[in-house]
């Protein structure tokens, strides 16, 4: 018993800095889990109250790119507009496929207030949360493309798992039908990386990949990005670098997607394993 | 100033400083400084250490909410904090009962810039190495260890000789 008192007498400090340190581990492995990251995160309401004080002072200082950005896609809305109403009344035969496009998603307009993209798990902070009726994993985009989905929500503000976040695995496709999945290597911003397309798929420098809609998370059709480099030698994975429509490092206003029958396609999905 | 006063309010400073504006430098993209570790080197060396290391986790945890990266901080800047006497011991050759007497800026230069490069670089490397979190990306940890404290030690070398009294 004296032993063990001396013991403890002399390397109180050591172990004290031990208990410090197992903390801090394992809050670094709980928020690389995603079920578990829930205590450590900036969407909470001290941290999101200071980050939306100083992003609305930041702000004006973008306001002249994000009114052209809005413009830009105001003008891509009102073009698409003007398609549909002329094919619908003029040839009834070419219609758009609403089998396949129907209605079943629900748009909610959000800021990003605080932005990261240097690092190899990055998470965004957004002005909206639980409040506004969002909930975890919903897709977030722009309008050049995607961002990432909803990660933990406050009552007024959400954490985004970026895209540019090492565990971010996204369903993708190539325009003619291929799909793969979509990750990052955690080395440059602006490009991420498209593995698992199967070899004789037709891939050429310059094509479009956007969202497979295979995940209950992501609407289909969504732009991501355009293939820079196909590794077609000897590797064993295949492996193709995509670079991002959207420059991660300057954006503004978001879209949050909800799916409104995600619940039912996730009961389907789970029975199916009983 | 009253020391307690003194150091709450260093630590809130160093905490909004390395949110609000040094997070957001990304010098060529990536490389920041990370200033918050002055606390280590400001705070007096004392025999009891329990409240230096909690609030030193304290710190690092307070900037890991706003950083949403775990406990990386917290755990990088304990490190240093506790292993901070060795280092003392090592390059000043001062032991316990020199402690109520040392003050870093009273020492010369070559041994404190040794000291100060020593604990950032430690910090740094450990800081990096959580935030990438597997051995794929390893020549990019380094380079990020090395631009970022070259940067902060500039930073730091630079503040002192603005702030510190003239003789």
């Amino acid at each position: 018993m004296q032993q063990l008192i001396y013991f403890f007498q002399k390397f109180k400090y050591f172990l004290f800095f031990l208990f410090l340190q197992f903390i801090a581990l394992t809050l670094i492995f709980n928020n690389l889990n995603f079920q578990n990251s829930k205590y450590i995160n900036s969407a909470n309401a001290l941290t999101g109250g200071l980050y939306s004080r100083v992003s609305d002072i930041s702000d004006y200082f973008s306001l002249k790119a994000t009114n052209t950005q809005l413009i830009e896609e105001n003008t891509l809305l009102r073009n698409f507009l003007n398609q549909k109403t002329n094919t619908s009344f003029t040839v009834d035969s070419i219609v758009i496929d609403t089998v396949k496009y129907y209605q079943k998603y629900t748009y909610t307009s959000a800021k990003i207030i605080n932005n990261s993209y240097s690092k190899a798990f990055n998470f965004l902070t957004i002005d909206k949360g639980a409040i506004a009726g969002l909930s975890k994993e919903m897709a977030v985009v722009n309008a050049k493309g995607i961002i990432g989905f909803t990660d933990n929500l406050s009552p007024n503000y959400g954490r985004i798992q970026s895209i540019l976040n090492k565990n971010t695995k996204i369903n993708a496709r190539l325009k003619n039908g291929y799909f793969g999945t979509l990750q990052w290597n955690g080395l440059d911003y602006n490009t991420v990386q498209l593995i698992d397309i199967p070899r004789q798929a037709p891939v050429k420098i310059g094509d479009t990949i956007e969202t497979g809609g295979k995940s209950a998370i992501f609407p289909e059709g969504i732009l991501i990005g355009k293939v820079i480099e196909i590794n077609n030698d000897n590797a064993v994975d295949n492996v193709i670098n995509v670079k991002l429509f959207n420059d991660m490092s300057v954006i503004g206003p978001v879209y949050v997607i909800k799916n409104l029958q995600k619940v039912e396609i996730k009961r389907l999905e789970n029975s199916g394993n009983e | 100033m009253n020391k307690t006063v003194y150091f709450g309010l260093l630590f809130v400073f160093l905490v909004f400083l390395q949110v609000f504006v040094l997070n957001n430098i990304l010098f060529l993209g990536y490389v920041n400084p990370y200033l918050y570790i002055t606390f280590v080197f400001l705070y007096p060396l004392k025999k009891n250490r329990f409240v230096f290391l909690l609030l030193s986790f304290a710190l690092g945890l307070s900037i890991d909410f706003f950083s949403d990266s775990g406990g990386i901080h917290a755990f990088s800047l304990v490190t240093i904090s506790y292993f901070r006497l060795f280092f003392i011991r090592v390059f000043f050759n001062k032991f316990e009962v020199d402690y109520p007497f040392f003050k870093l800026n009273l020492e010369s230069f070559g041994k404190k810039f040794n000291y100060i490069v020593t604990l950032t670089v430690l910090h740094h490397f450990l800081l990096f190495s959580f935030a990438n979190f597997s051995f794929q990306n390893m020549s990019h940890v380094v380079l990020n260890t090395l631009y970022s404290s070259a940067f902060t030690l500039i930073l730091y070398f630079l503040s002192i000789y603005i702030f510190s009294k003239k003789q």
